[in-house]
């Protein structure tokens, strides 16, 4: 059977779209053959792409849709005929059905007699498929950012379309989208390649003819091809190696069709400026990959991805060229070092009245009065309870945290903000405990990242956010949805990071509390930031969501102890014990819920007649005592595992015991006695909410 | 070496004019003349941010002057400029196959792709001010970025039909790269060709460049660009409410719909647009007001583009 080839020939896909466009032009054509039984469900198919095309390759297609029989009913006997004659009912639909009235049957349902047709729908070609399906799916492709081009505005896509190529086989499929024919001309390299286009003779032959012209467009054959010429082109220079980077990796590979690699040199003087600036300058804005020694140290080299292969005759011309960028760029960053350090960031302070934080926040210097303030009281805080901290340094690391706003070398590297007042304080001789906490500030930028180093920039980190938090939140300004234009579930995630991951004796309570004082402000702090610590604990912590509910329903405001609880669930709960006790809990609580018992304060259990009462009675106490002196010691994996030795006693009880006595007295005893058990033995986790079944 | 060769045989600044336009002029651009007023940037003159609205097709090019007071560095930094030179290029509709056309003019000015590594980046621009975006790519050439080529989509805050391809060379930075230079100011920018004597950019242009920086940073009078803006604002709105009268399908008077001054309102709305700059330059905008006064300018530009393009169609109507 043959293969069907799809390409789809554009300008210039921006690099950051192309790999998802790819995976969905995949999907969706997969999806549909599969749909039109024209491949079968585990079809195999490939996809690849370059800066200037998308492709396709599905195996296997069939030539034509297998014919359908399909049965469909009419109106009731009794409408359709009239004495026996046809009525105009009986003669439509016999008519829609493309069947003679004759051949029409009669079928019994629940509802009576009625007239049934046979009729055979003829499969179509594979090609009158495709060309009547396909534009479709090309159309619904998803892009970040699309533009018109053609008159009238007929469609939308990521650049315009140059050309298509469909092949069934041997055969053109004339699938037509945005004014553009599918035939078999496609063209290879723009400099290489002649600009003539050429022939594709069948989809087996599709990637070989492009590589004939200089278009590797398999992406993972041009990664490799990129990670081999980087690792080539680096052993020119004896114990270096190029720094590792996926993204910039993953960047160069979407924007060349034919790659190579080039080597560059830059001045060893330029070594001076901090490496943070330089190696931002080579990736951010020239995409190159930076150069370290055996130590890791940055080498004054670079490594550059054409889009065209080296010879000697051009390698020099590009590598100067390239390097004169770099030169005039690095030029700048080192006017910007210079010129910033003349006003230190100590006199900068002042400036921040000018720049504004938010326009119902005031300026940045509103800001980090009100970051100083707060970080003091985290620091006291922390301090009264043993933690060893540097308070004085945490006051001025708070001062000048966002002083670097004010460097022309942060409006120029907005994405170094905090790194470059930290490397400013510390050039001006600031104690190290305070450029490390301005350098860190902005850390965990994401959930990949580490948190501060010391914790006098731990202090600082939670401070800056909650006062952003807290402060929109007290404007009304919380997410919504999908919106979140501050950045504050970000901003949350990193301060339940911080607390979950450093020493700092801080609780969640004593971080809002610090920021925020009107009580429905602090209830819709608590709501959002539940959400942010059950995020967490699943996303960072591996944690599955029912230990979570369990563990979150025994509290969330002492992070640590939070993660402790969850983890001894998740280590217990493949015990058969643990889970006969979990179900059972949420039996008891079901049982109270439909009751709807409360239990009163003062009122206890008191042992009757009853022997699985007593049993279950004198268990609990017994390991109600031990089970408070584990989680005292937080020992919560031992607590757990007592608490699941109850379980032959709440076996026996079930078993043998209708809690819902007719007796009102019996009746209250027994929910008494359960619910002096639930409520004793939910202080590390709801066990009701771990799932048991399945 | 390769490059010394290469050297010698490049254009002067002017030649890469010349060449440029001719260019452009033999694929059927209408060659227009520099706009003689203040603008940050090609796209701001009348030729490409009015010409664009509306049905009317149009290939023309220019070569723009443009500045931006504060990326003046009083002539000492070697690769930053307030005055440069922009060669504009509109084709609206944009032809088929541009992107070819483009790399044409390159080889036209002497640059060999096959001894180069080019590359379209993603690259779109945005000018709120003007209530325009576009989608379009910078052009790399060995890392360095010398063309922006834009999709225009939207302007005036009107979606366009039909679009314009936009291609902006910097001329300076592609001398720069031509004669393998580390300073603009070392460019040759002509050649006698009896004597053979060179004059350099610098020759021709670092004395505006010391002066425009002194006046921009430390002389212009912030009370008075102040005043000047408001001057000009005001007199824009005064013609934008007046074209609410005037541009109406209810006037029969078909020359005065002709005559009203929309150019003229625009020249005012680009005053404005430079007076902020120089105001910007002079650090006399704080953050907090800066957003509000460019919201002022935008409901000029915008406003005067709304009206345009209803002048426009008034015409072809009548």
């Amino acid at each position: 059977m043959p293969d069907f080839l799809l390409e789809i020939g554009l300008e210039e896909v921006p690099a950051r779209m192309i790999a998802a466009a790819q995976a969905e032009l995949l999907k969706r054509t997969l999806a549909l053959l599969i749909r039109e039984q024209l491949v079968p469900a585990d079809a195999v198919a490939n996809s690849y792409s370059s800066p200037r095309r998308l492709a396709v390759v599905l195996h296997d297609v069939l030539a034509q849709q297998p014919d359908i029989t399909e049965e469909t009913t009419g109106p009731a006997v009794k409408i359709a005929f009239k004495d026996g004659v046809p009525t105009p009912a009986a003669e439509a639909f016999a008519r829609k059905s493309g069947v003679a009235v004759a051949d029409l049957k009669t079928i019994s349902t629940p509802k009576g007699e009625y007239l049934a047709a046979t009729a055979l729908r003829k499969g179509r070609s594979a090609a009158e498929v495709l060309v009547a399906e396909l534009p479709k799916e090309i159309a619904s492709i998803y892009w970040a950012k699309n533009m018109y081009w053609r008159a009238g505005k007929p469609e939308r896509f990521v650049r315009p379309v140059l050309w298509l190529v469909a092949l069934l086989g041997e055969v053109v499929v004339p699938v037509t989208f945005a004014g553009k024919t599918a035939g078999r001309a496609t063209y290879g390299h723009r400099v290489l390649s002649s600009g003539e286009p050429f022939e594709i003779v069948t989809p087996e032959s599709y990637l070989a003819q492009l590589e004939g012209e200089y278009v590797l467009a398999d992406v993972e054959v041009r990664r490799q091809k990129i990670r081999k010429a980087l690792d080539h082109v680096t052993r020119a220079i004896p114990n270096a190696r190029w720094r590792e980077d996926h993204p910039l990796v993953d960047a160069v590979t979407h924007l060349t069709e034919w790659p190579d690699v080039l080597l560059g040199n830059f001045e060893a003087a330029y070594l001076d400026l901090p490496e943070e600036v330089l190696v931002t300058v080579m990736r951010d804005h020239q995409k190159y990959f930076a150069v370290e020694d055996a130590r890791g140290k940055l080498a004054p080299h670079f490594l550059t991805v054409t889009n065209i292969a080296l010879t000697e005759e051009n390698a020099g011309i590009i590598r100067q060229g390239n390097e004169r960028v770099l030169r005039a760029r690095f030029n700048d960053a080192r006017f910007f070092w210079e010129f910033d350090q003349r006003v230190p960031l100590v006199d900068r302070v002042k400036l921040l009245e000018n720049v504004t934080f938010q326009k119902d926040l005031g300026s940045y210097a509103e800001k980090s009065n009100r970051v100083r303030t707060l970080a003091a009281v985290l620091a006291a805080l922390s301090i009264s309870r043993d933690a060893i901290l540097d308070a004085p340094a945490i006051e001025a690391a708070a001062v000048l945290a966002k002083t670097d706003l004010t460097t022309e070398l942060v409006k120029e590297f907005t994405e170094l903000q905090g790194i470059i007042g930290g490397l400013y304080a510390r050039s001006q001789g600031l104690p190290s405990t305070v450029a490390d906490a301005i350098y860190d500030q902005y850390l965990p930028a994401s959930a990949g990242d580490a948190i501060p180093r010391s914790a006098e920039g731990c202090v600082l980190g939670l401070a800056d956010r909650v006062d952003t938090v807290a402060s929109m939140f007290g404007l009304g300004m919380e997410p919504t949805g999908s919106k979140d234009p501050f950045a504050l579930r970000r901003a949350a995630n990193a301060i339940v990071k911080i607390l979950a991951e450093s020493t700092l004796p801080l609780t969640l309570s004593d971080v809002l509390t610090a920021a925020a004082s009107a009580p429905e402000v602090l209830a819709k702090l608590h709501a959002f930031f539940t959400e942010r610590i059950d995020f967490y604990l699943r996303e960072a912590r591996g944690q599955t969501y029912d230990v979570v509910k369990a563990a979150m329903a025994a509290g969330t405001d002492d992070l640590r102890d939070l993660i402790a609880r969850a983890e001894a669930v998740t280590a217990v709960r493949g015990s058969e014990d643990f889970l006969a006790v979990s179900a059972a809990f949420k039996r008891m609580k079901n049982i109270l819920t439909q009751a709807n018992f409360h239990l009163e304060s003062g009122v206890v259990f008191v042992e009757g007649e009853g022997a699985p009462e007593r049993n279950l009675h004198r268990k609990y106490a017994e390991l109600h005592a031990k089970v408070n002196e584990l989680r005292q010691r937080r020992a919560y994996r031992d607590a757990l595992e007592a608490i699941a030795t109850i379980r032959p006693e709440v076996d026996a009880f079930f078993e043998q015991v209708m809690v819902m006595d007719p007796d009102p007295e019996i009746r209250a005893q027994r929910l008494t006695l359960l619910s002096t058990v639930v409520a004793g033995f939910s202080s590390i986790a709801d066990f009701s909410e771990i799932v048991t079944v399945g | 070496m390769p490059s010394v060769v290469e050297k010698k045989k490049s254009l002067t600044f002017q030649e890469l004019l010349f060449t440029l336009q001719r260019f452009w002029a033999e694929h059927g651009c209408v060659l227009q003349q520099p706009y003689d007023l203040e603008v940050g940037a090609g796209t701001m003159s009348p030729d490409t941010f009015l010409r664009v609205l509306g049905p009317k097709p149009i290939s023309i090019a220019y070569a723009q002057p443009s500045r931006r007071p504060a990326d003046g560095r009083y002539g000492e930094n070697p690769n930053r400029l307030f005055r440069h030179t922009q060669l504009q290029v509109i084709l609206k509709p944009p032809p088929e196959r541009v992107q070819e056309l483009y790399l044409e003019s390159l080889v036209a000015i002497g640059i060999d792709l096959a001894q180069h590594d080019i590359k379209f980046e993603e690259d779109n621009w945005e000018w709120p001010v003007g209530g325009a975006w576009g989608v379009g790519w910078q052009v790399m050439l060995d890392g360095q970025e010398i063309t922006q080529f834009t999709y225009f989509q939207q302007c005036g805050g009107m979606d366009l039909d039909p679009i314009s391809g936009e291609i902006t060379y910097g001329l300076e930075r592609i001398a720069q790269f031509l004669q393998d230079l580390d300073s603009i100011y070392d460019i040759v920018w002509s050649r006698d060709p009896v004597t053979g004597a060179e004059m350099t950019y610098g020759q021709v242009r670092l004395h505006e460049e010391q002066q425009f920086s002194a006046y921009s940073f430390d002389y212009a009078d912030v009370p008075s660009l102040w005043k000047h803006l408001e001057l000009y604002e005001a007199e824009c709105l005064a013609l934008l409410a007046r074209a609410k009268e005037t541009l109406i399908e209810e006037n029969t008077d078909a020359l005065a719909i002709l005559r009203f001054p929309v150019l003229g309102a625009y020249e005012l709305a680009l005053k404005c647009s430079h007076t902020f700059n120089l105001l910007d330059a002079r650090g006399a905008i704080s953050v907090t007001e800066r957003v509000g006064v460019m919201g002022r300018i935008r409901n000029l530009i915008v406003g005067v583009a709304k009206i345009y393009a209803e002048q426009g169609r008034l015409t072809a109507a009548a």
